[in-house]
């Protein structure tokens, strides 16, 4: 108690000195970073998984050929679940004399249950979102479809049986998926018109799938739950499983804001582990003191620790207030990127940053202050009597144990986290062993010139333990810093450069045979940027060496154009869209075998996409048979193509040399990047070419790029963070030196130095402290970077210029920071350091 | 009449390694000290006199040989247990005065009563401080206070809880001629008044002559 007294009774005037100052900011700093950027990156990965499930517009879809078990919809009910029902199936839709293969969409109330659908009133417009379905007898149809009938809202279009009023165009819905060769025109309509519209026939190509949404725990036991069903053929589709391109950029960026803020936080360690030092430093002799007048260790440590205590709970409630602006600050500005319906972080965060502000002092401030309460009483006599020195298992146990509740509470991932804390524990060995050597070499080099370069290396080496101390902090903390500059960096080259600028906005399908030069001569002249046009053929292999192709096989049933992501199964059994074509595009690359040689033309070679391959496990030299419009023809793999779909040029899965299909009567695509000036242009290009399909990727280019916008956004403001965290290290190590040196720099005053010897003495010191903090620390982030993307699925380049950058960057700062504290104490007049 | 013995010292011995290898700085020792004696301890600068007043005040050990202080065995005590006899019978004033920087004079004459656990330390401490001639200064850091106003709140603080040892290495060793004396002065006055032991090592002839009685060492041992 009395001890809490006096405590509290001092805090208010250690505060004068500093480092509490300087721990009070560095642990609010990692509080801030801690619940400002790790709840975000919590709120981060449940937007993924959301967005994820937008494309299937469900988090798990339940599908079949057939009608699904009646059992379905009420188990997932019963479990909290939400439900939709989409029924789809491809039939011609008329208007008058004019008809259009249509993929028609018949759903329930509910839908989507996950994304939006976007709405318009007239053709390739910009959409509205809206949460309806179409009422029974109307439907929307998208622009395609309403520009190939030549229709407008209020028209009526007939349905297999039914008429139906068109009351909308559908400009946007969740799951139109992203294969481009299966996009057909499409119409939405009401499930309640389904048996009026006389579609669904024995032979009719209907697809059935029941949307599902909620809970985890609740998905996983509907999963279990209907796995058990006794001969289950219903195929389901689960979020958890296929995760869609389009969260990549978001996942890397959760992940990367993680290593941020954790990155922040440790440099807060440091920045604690330096004040702490500074605090047990200038507390030695109070503390030998107090221990002459009768004060026991356990009274002393009382004092400390309640002080810390309190500064914890100080730290947190300012760390929190600066977490909860920063969170509230990038959710506004990651609008759109992140999901505006979940809860947000509630008082949770706050106990978490307690948690981790008092585990950063128990690591790296309390064993300096055990270690302070060992201070013999004889120092008031003795000055040079000091602590004993501490175990080495004392002094480094818990710091290490707080890194690891540190490291694996940020990153929640148990490999990850093994790898950071390894890669931690190797960095301070290496970084400490190497200072040791290089302060010992440079103790040899002291004959220099002059006293100042003299008198400087000497005090390095002399303080050889601190000096060692600096350069594994100043090491550690620059040498984090540059990895995280490095991968924000990679990072954000990266994602910039997964959606080039100009690239194809528009997919063209179905020009017929005849008109393509026409077509491009047109699009061209309306100012498109036309890329190559692939002929393209149906066809469906029937064989693969000379066996039924669909024995081979191994995958279920058909699949249509509704499977939403990358899905595969069934591409022996399914028609395919074949091509031939003389050039390789720069978006493919020949992985295995070789392209057309000259002389192949004409020849029964085919060149097959990996994805084709794998499905079924194809190997160079297999011979496979098609059914191209009736004709067989047995072709064998002569090369297999690494394919960048993301290109957004038009691509195939299966090749054929030119020469050898000649005679089959196909249609062309293409794809190009197109301005319209109107939506009407559009509307124009499409009537003139009546066959032609037309699809637009623009907007979902568009909603990627302004997502990675926003995602380069957010990691550059958390970057903030970090930086911030380099200042207090920045700050506790001003602290320190000055305090270590304000004596010292009296006395040499005194003797009669000038300001300009202590200043470059000074300079000295601190300079080749840093260069070698620095090239340590340059080099093993080097390293360290290239680990770390390697973990984060990002390109390396190392880059000379940035090491030089980071070891001239680590010489300026720690000399800069020599100065500023040389100066601080130059400026007090020597005796009252000395008094 | 005979007195009771606060202070007494066995054969003590204080050997400590150098890189010239052991070096002996107290050799064979033994005196005892009866209560409320005045002892001055002198001798040439280096002879150990400092090292032997650390030991008799338990701040330090001594390698062979036995100490007690006020009935108890020093040398079988642990830390802790030296520091809690310190609090409650001894007072220390140094040559260097030793305030604790961040407290106020009175926080600092506070201070042994606090660790004493003693409820009314506020107000014994402002009387002191107004017998040592600082009652205006109460509220003043240290570094706001002339070397002798600090070493008289020292004075006041290694008096106020009335030890029964009050031990004092060259109190008067950073004050010029005049302050020193007034200094040595309020020692012999609070040391009378509260009617304590008092050992004091010094190279003042003048203070060693107004002590009871003069110790002198040299080369470690008595002489
Ligand atoms: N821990 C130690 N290590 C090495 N030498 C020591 C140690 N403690 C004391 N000495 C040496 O023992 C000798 C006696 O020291 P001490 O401080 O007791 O002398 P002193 O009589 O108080 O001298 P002064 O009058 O100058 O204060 C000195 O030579 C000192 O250097
Ligand atoms: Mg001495």
């Amino acid at each position: 108690m009395r001890a809490i007294v006096i405590a509290l009774r001092s805090l208010s005037r250690e505060w004068r000195y500093g480092e509490l100052a300087v721990l009070l900011l560095s642990l609010s700093v990692a509080v801030g970073a801690l619940t400002g950027v790790g709840f975000l990156v919590d709120r981060i990965n449940r937007s993924i998984a959301l967005q994820a499930s937008e494309v299937l517009a469900a988090d798990i879809r339940v599908q079949s050929p057939r009608p699904l078990s009646a059992d379905n919809e009420p188990m997932a009910r019963q479990l909290g679940l939400r439900t939709a029902r989409l029924t789809t199936l491809l039939s011609a839709v008329f208007h008058g004399d004019v008809n259009q293969l249509t993929n028609i969409r018949m759903v329930t109330d509910g839908y989507p249950l996950r994304g939006t659908v976007t709405v318009a009133d007239t053709p390739f417009a910009p959409g509205t979102v809206t949460r309806q379905i179409p009422a029974p007898g109307q439907a929307w149809a998208d622009s395609k479809l309403a520009a190939a009938l030549g229709v407008k809202i209020g028209d009526n279009i007939t349905v297999g049986a039914r008429e139906l009023r068109l009351d909308r165009i559908l400009i946007s819905r969740p799951d139109q998926g992203s294969a481009f060769q299966e996009f057909s025109a499409s119409l939405l309509m009401n499930e309640a018109d389904l048996a009026s519209t006389q579609l669904i026939q024995p032979a009719s190509q209907v697809r059935h799938a029941l949307l599902i949404a909620g809970e985890r725990p609740q998905l996983n036991a509907f999963r279990d739950w209907h796995a058990q069903q006794a001969g289950q053929r219903e195929r389901m589709a689960d979020v958890s499983e296929d995760s869609p391109q389009i969260g990549d950029a978001t996942r890397r960026a959760g992940r990367f804001l993680g290593l941020a803020s954790l990155v922040a936080i440790l440099l807060c360690a440091v920045a604690v582990a330096m004040s702490a030092r500074s605090y047990v430093r200038r507390h030695l002799d109070a503390v030998a003191l107090m221990k002459t007048l009768g004060a026991s260790r356990a009274f002393v440590l009382t004092v400390s620790v309640t002080q810390l205590l309190l500064l914890a709970l100080a730290a947190t409630a300012l760390g929190s207030v600066m977490g909860w602006i920063t969170q509230s600050w990038l959710i506004s500005a990651l609008q759109g990127l992140l999901r505006t319906d979940l809860p947000p972080a509630g008082l949770q965060p706050m106990l978490i940053g307690l948690l981790v502000a008092v585990a950063m002092l128990a690591g790296f401030a309390l064993p300096s202050l055990l270690q302070m309460t060992r201070v013999p009483a004889l120092r008031v006599l003795r000055r040079d009597v000091g602590p004993p020195t501490p175990g080495a298992w004392a002094a480094v146990t818990p710091a290490v144990v707080a890194v690891i509740v540190v490291v694996y509470g940020t990153l929640g991932d148990a490999v990850l986290s093994g790898w950071f804390v390894g890669a931690l524990a190797a960095a301070t060995l290496i970084l400490g062993g190497a200072g040791w050597g290089l302060v010992s070499f440079t103790a040899h080099s002291r004959g220099g010139s002059g006293v100042a370069w003299r008198y400087g290396i000497a005090s390095l080496a002399r303080r050889r333990v601190e000096s060692v101390t600096q350069i594994v902090a100043f090491g550690l903390g620059i040498m984090l810093l540059l990895v995280l500059a490095t991968l924000r960096r990679d990072l954000v080259t990266d994602w910039r450069a997964s959606i080039p600028a100009n690239i194809p906005n528009y997919f063209f399908v179905n020009i017929p045979s005849g008109e393509q030069e026409e077509f491009r001569a047109r699009l061209t002249a309306q100012g498109g940027k036309v890329e190559r046009m692939l002929p393209m053929v149906r066809g469906r292999l029937v064989t693969i060496n000379d066996r039924d192709a669909h024995a081979v096989s191994s995958s279920g049933g058909p699949a249509g154009p509704d499977d939403g992501p990358p899905q595969r199964g069934g591409m022996a059994d399914r028609e395919q869209n074949l091509t031939w074509s003389s050039e390789l595009g720069d978006d493919n690359r020949i992985v295995a075998g070789q392209w057309w040689q000259p002389g192949d033309e004409g020849k029964p070679l085919v060149s097959l996409a990996t994805e084709f391959q794998e499905e079924l496990g194809l190997k160079l030299g297999d011979r496979l048979g098609f059914d191209i419009a009736g004709e067989r023809i047995t072709v064998t793999v002569a090369s297999f193509r690494e394919v960048k779909w993301d290109s957004f040029k038009p691509n195939f899965f299966i090749v054929f040399p030119p020469g050898l299909l000649d005679g089959a009567a196909g249609t062309y695509m293409t794809s190009a990047l197109f301005e319209p000036s109107s939506p009407g242009e559009m509307t124009d290009f499409v009537r003139r070419f009546p066959t032609v399909s037309v699809f637009d990727v623009g907007s979902l280019l568009a909603q990627v790029r302004s997502m990675i916008d926003k995602a380069v956004t957010a990691v550059q403001s958390v970057f903030v963070f970090t930086l911030l965290a380099g200042l207090t290290v920045l700050l506790a190590a001003v602290q320190a030196s000055r305090d270590e040196r304000s004596y010292e720099t009296a006395v040499l005053r005194v003797l009669g130095a000038q300001r300009g010897m202590i200043v470059r003495s000074v300079l000295t010191e601190f300079s080749a402290l840093g260069l070698l903090a620095g090239t340590l620390a340059a080099s093993g982030a080097a390293f360290g970077g290239f680990m770390l993307a390697r973990q984060l699925e990002l390109n390396y380049r190392f880059n000379l210029t940035f090491w030089l950058l980071g070891v001239l960057g680590t010489v300026a700062i720690v000399g800069f920071t020599g100065w500023v504290a040389t100066r601080s104490v130059l400026n007090h007049p020597p005796r009252s350091a000395l008094s | 009449m005979t007195r009771d013995i606060v202070l007494k010292a066995e054969n003590i011995t204080r050997e400590v390694s150098s890189p010239e290898g052991l070096l002996t700085i107290v050799r064979d020792v033994s005196f005892h000290i009866e209560s409320r004696e005045t002892v001055a301890i002198v001798g040439p600068s280096g002879a150990g006199k400092s090292t032997l007043l650390a030991m008799l005040a338990g701040l330090d050990l001594p390698t062979s040989g036995r100490i007690s202080l006020a009935g108890q065995d020093l040398t079988t005590l642990d830390e802790d247990g030296r520091a809690r006899l310190r609090a409650e019978k001894v007072g220390f004033v140094f040559q260097s005065f030793h305030l604790i920087p961040s407290l106020t004079a009175l926080e600092n004459v506070m201070l042994p009563l606090e660790l004493a656990g003693r409820s009314d330390a506020r107000q014994l401490s402002a009387d002191m401080l107004a017998r040592v001639g600082l009652a205006s200064r109460t509220g003043h850091y240290p570094r706001q206070l002339s070397g002798g106003e600090q070493q008289r709140v020292a004075l006041a603080r290694a008096s106020v809880s009335r030890p029964a040892v009050l031990f004092a290495d060259e109190p008067t060793g950073n004050l010029d001629m005049a302050t020193g004396e007034r200094i040595t002065q309020l020692l012999f006055e609070l040391n009378a008044d509260s009617s304590t032991t008092l050992v004091l090592v010094t190279h003042d002839r003048s203070i060693a002559t107004r002590c009871g009685r003069v110790l002198t060492m040299e080369n470690g041992g008595l002489r």
